[in-house]
């Protein structure tokens, strides 16, 4: 393979914290330090930015089951066109991905359709039904990154801190999803003035901190690694912060739509906005992007959750959750630099590096030998989104029509170029 | 006459201008509804297809007194029964009705928003007659008309709304209305039963009648469902009746003219006292039903005008 050197580029190093114009040098699919290597492909970036891929904890790929929603081919497409490198997928499907043949089956579908690394999670319990653990051990061994039941919180305490034990003992993470189920069931948005006034069901924003505050408890009981999949408000956040002063091994996540919208975008019932964990008040957004800037929050997912125009052209509360992000996590994240919340680097220890290393992966950074998935971009290139224009199968994505600025120009996989397709 | 909306989905989305113009042209129609003949053609030749995906019977009978007087021709479709059990969606159900070509969908459905939705989706003028808790536009209205008649004012009044304030799509409508006609607006229920941000909008939130009611000029009523009744928001029925029914000594709080309303149908002896329902210098729950005719026979001319206006329009470019 001839290698690749990217000049004149905007390093976007997070490891380091440094946003750097130089030279980067990729050989044998992986980051090299040599400079100035003879009969290299050269890969003049005039000035781009130039960045660890995107790794994406959280993305929902319809297979098996609802194919018709998304494939690992177009989710990849999509993966590959929005500058994420690696998708850890969800294994909330049809059926759920519980057992190791059927991880298997994810697996051997995605290394033959996505050009972007895939890494999937398994389900914590069978069926995701928060009864029986699913087994653990066999998926890690089929390779199952994570173990999660997704939005499905797991409500018998008992069971939750069964899993949380086994799972300690393997050295397993553990994908939470901070809620309080029975006081969240039915709610279609977060309680408050407006939400009132719409007549839509709600639940309070107490609720996720209920629930992060029992997970919280059942880690430090079990000693087990944890991940809140998505925590969104400030009286959360608060909690979040002592137990990782307490010192557990706990980190946390966020989906970019609740750093850049809020409750009020859902206007007249617009269902494209409606999401699991319901969009919050403004000051809980505040509160959620300081936080990602602070380090509090460690990690950005784009939660994709693909939905076709059949599950949201209902009722507000009848219509599906779930907003796709693939393609456009990265456009909406540089909003948060644009407003001045933050600078590339953190926003990249956000979408990259903290991912990789909560996952154990190499990727994530711009260091020597560490594998030379990349994303070039240009961080102000204005457009505007037409959602029709998106890879994804379904085309639910609350952006359609805005304004965006921040194009991706290239994508590469261990040092080949997987966008624009070569 | 100033009324510019294509549909009626709420009353938020109405400035005071419009919602002055329905109760005028309503006024009118109150009193053609109690002349003799009672006809108009203001509808002739347009269809009026009532959408009710909830049961009622007396809204959709007041919807279907206005439009056969108003020379609509008027259908009355039961989706309870029919294709929504076979599975068919909301927007189906909406398409299959457009390519009939209806000039006014009056609909109600369980879920807030449908209204809106449906109106997305079709060429014809939509009214909204109750979407989940969202909004309830022409009972807000017929309760403006009433007050106006029986108060000869429609602002600077003192308004208290009191029961299941969170379940009830009156209320919103109300509260939007009334706010817009500048008036003081009181909330009085249970916390149980009370939006939980009420008190952002506008209005004044009491969980006493005592202090609720004290001074009021209009005391609203709101019906308590069967199934809140069960000792998940309130603890029993006659608890309920004992704290926040409406009898006698309750209403003594308010104005020596407060007058009593309600939307209908009454749980007499939970939420109100039979003897002030049914006393005729305080109650005006029967001027209500009789206004609301009148206020829906205007709602639908009025959108029947500007229908008319925006298919003429549509001609022109075609």
């Amino acid at each position: 393979m001839t290698p690749l050197l990217f000049k004149n580029a905007r390093l976007i190093d997070p490891e380091k914290g440094t946003d750097t114009v130089g030279t980067l040098a990729v050989t044998d699919g992986k980051i090299a330090g040599a400079m100035g290597m003879d009969g290299a492909t050269v890969v003049d970036c005039a000035g781009k930015c130039l960045a660890p891929g995107i790794i994406d904890i959280g993305v929902k790929v319809s297979e098996p089951g609802e194919r018709h929603k998304e494939s690992f081919t177009s989710a990849g497409r999509a993966a590959a066109a929005g500058g994420v490198t690696t998708m850890v997928t969800r294994p909330d499907t049809l059926p759920a991905i519980d057992t190791p043949e059927v991880l298997e089956f994810v697996r051997r579908r995605a290394n033959e359709a996505a050009p972007v690394n895939v890494m999937p999670m398994a389900a914590l319990t069978r069926g995701r039904e928060g009864r029986e653990m699913a087994e653990i051990g066999f998926l890690l061994d089929a390779g199952a990154v994570a173990f999660t039941d997704c939005d499905r919180v797991v409500q018998d305490a008992k069971v939750l801190s069964r899993c949380l034990t086994y799972a300690a003992s393997l050295g397993a993470l553990v994908v939470g999803h901070p809620q309080e189920p029975v006081l969240s069931a039915g709610a279609a948005a977060t309680s408050g003035k407006f939400a009132a006034l719409k007549g839509l069901p709600t639940v309070s924003p107490m609720a996720e901190r209920m629930g992060l505050d029992r997970d919280i408890a059942l880690v430090e009981m079990t000693g087990a690694r944890y991940h809140a999949d998505q925590v969104t408000t400030a009286r959360a956040l608060r909690r979040l912060e002592r137990a990782k002063e307490a010192g557990l091994d706990l980190t946390a996540g966020v989906s970019i739509h609740h750093l850049t919208l809020n409750e009020l975008d859902v206007g007249d019932f617009r269902t494209f906005f409606k999401v699991k964990p319901p969009l919050r008040a403004e000051s809980d957004r505040v509160a959620s992007v300081e936080a990602v800037a602070s380090g509090l929050i460690d990690v950005i997912s784009s939660m994709h959750t693909p939905q076709d125009e059949e599950s949201k052209r209902l009722p507000f509360e009848e219509a599906a959750s779930g907003a796709i992000g693939l393609e456009t996590l990265l456009p909406a994240a540089m909003r948060l630099v644009h407003g001045g919340y933050m600078d590339l680097p953190t926003l990249w220890r956000a979408l990259s590096l903290n991912p990789a290393k909560r996952l154990g992966l190499d990727a994530g950074r711009l260091r020597s030998d560490a594998p030379a998935d990349l994303v070039l971009f240009d961080p102000d290139a204005p457009f505007v989104l037409n959602r029709f224009q998106l890879l994804s199968k379904s085309k639910n994505t609350p952006f359609d029509e805005a304004r965006m600025e921040g194009k991706v120009l290239g994508t590469w996989i261990s040092g080949n170029r997987v966008w624009p397709s070569p | 006459m100033t009324f510019r909306a294509r549909h009626l989905l709420g009353i938020e989305h109405l400035a005071p201008d419009e919602i002055a113009s329905i109760l005028d042209l309503a006024d009118t129609y109150s009193v053609l509804n109690r002349s003799e003949t009672k006809h108009s053609d203001a509808l002739r030749g347009l269809t009026q297809v009532n959408m009710f995906f909830e049961a009622s019977t007396r809204t959709q009978a007041s919807f279907e007194i206005a439009g056969k007087r108003l020379g609509a021709d008027v259908m009355n479709m039961h989706m309870e029964a029919s294709s929504v059990k076979k599975g068919e969606t909301l927007i189906d159900t909406a398409m299959t009705l457009n390519a009939m070509h209806p000039d006014l969908l009056v609909v109600r459905h369980p879920h807030s928003g449908a209204a809106s939705l449906l109106s997305q989706k079709v060429h014809c003028a939509v009214l909204n007659a109750g979407d989940g808790r969202h909004e309830h536009p022409t009972q807000a209205l017929l309760d403006a008309l009433t007050i106006r008649h029986s108060k000869g004012r429609l602002h600077r009044l003192t308004v208290a709304i009191c029961g299941d304030v969170a379940h009830s799509r009156v209320a919103r409508s109300n509260i939007h209305l009334l706010g817009k006609m500048e008036n003081r607006v009181r909330l009085v229920g249970p916390p149980t039963l009370m939006p939980s941000h009420a008190a952002d909008w506008g209005v004044e939130v009491y969980d006493t009648m005592e202090e609720g009611l004290k001074d009021a000029d209009v005391v609203m009523m709101l019906r308590l469902q069967k199934e809140r009744m069960d000792g998940a928001f309130i603890p029993s029925e006659r608890e309920y009746f004992h704290r926040y029914g409406l009898d006698a000594e309750k209403l003594a709080y308010a104005k020596p003219d407060a007058i009593v309303m309600h939307p209908g149908p009454m749980n007499r002896g939970v939420e109100i006292d039979g003897n002030i329902a049914d006393d005729i210098n305080r109650s005006v729950i029967q001027d209500q039903v009789e206004m609301g005719v009148a206020v829906r026979m205007a709602a639908m001319d009025l959108l029947a005008r500007n229908l008319k206006i925006v298919r003429a329009s549509e001609e022109v470019l075609v």
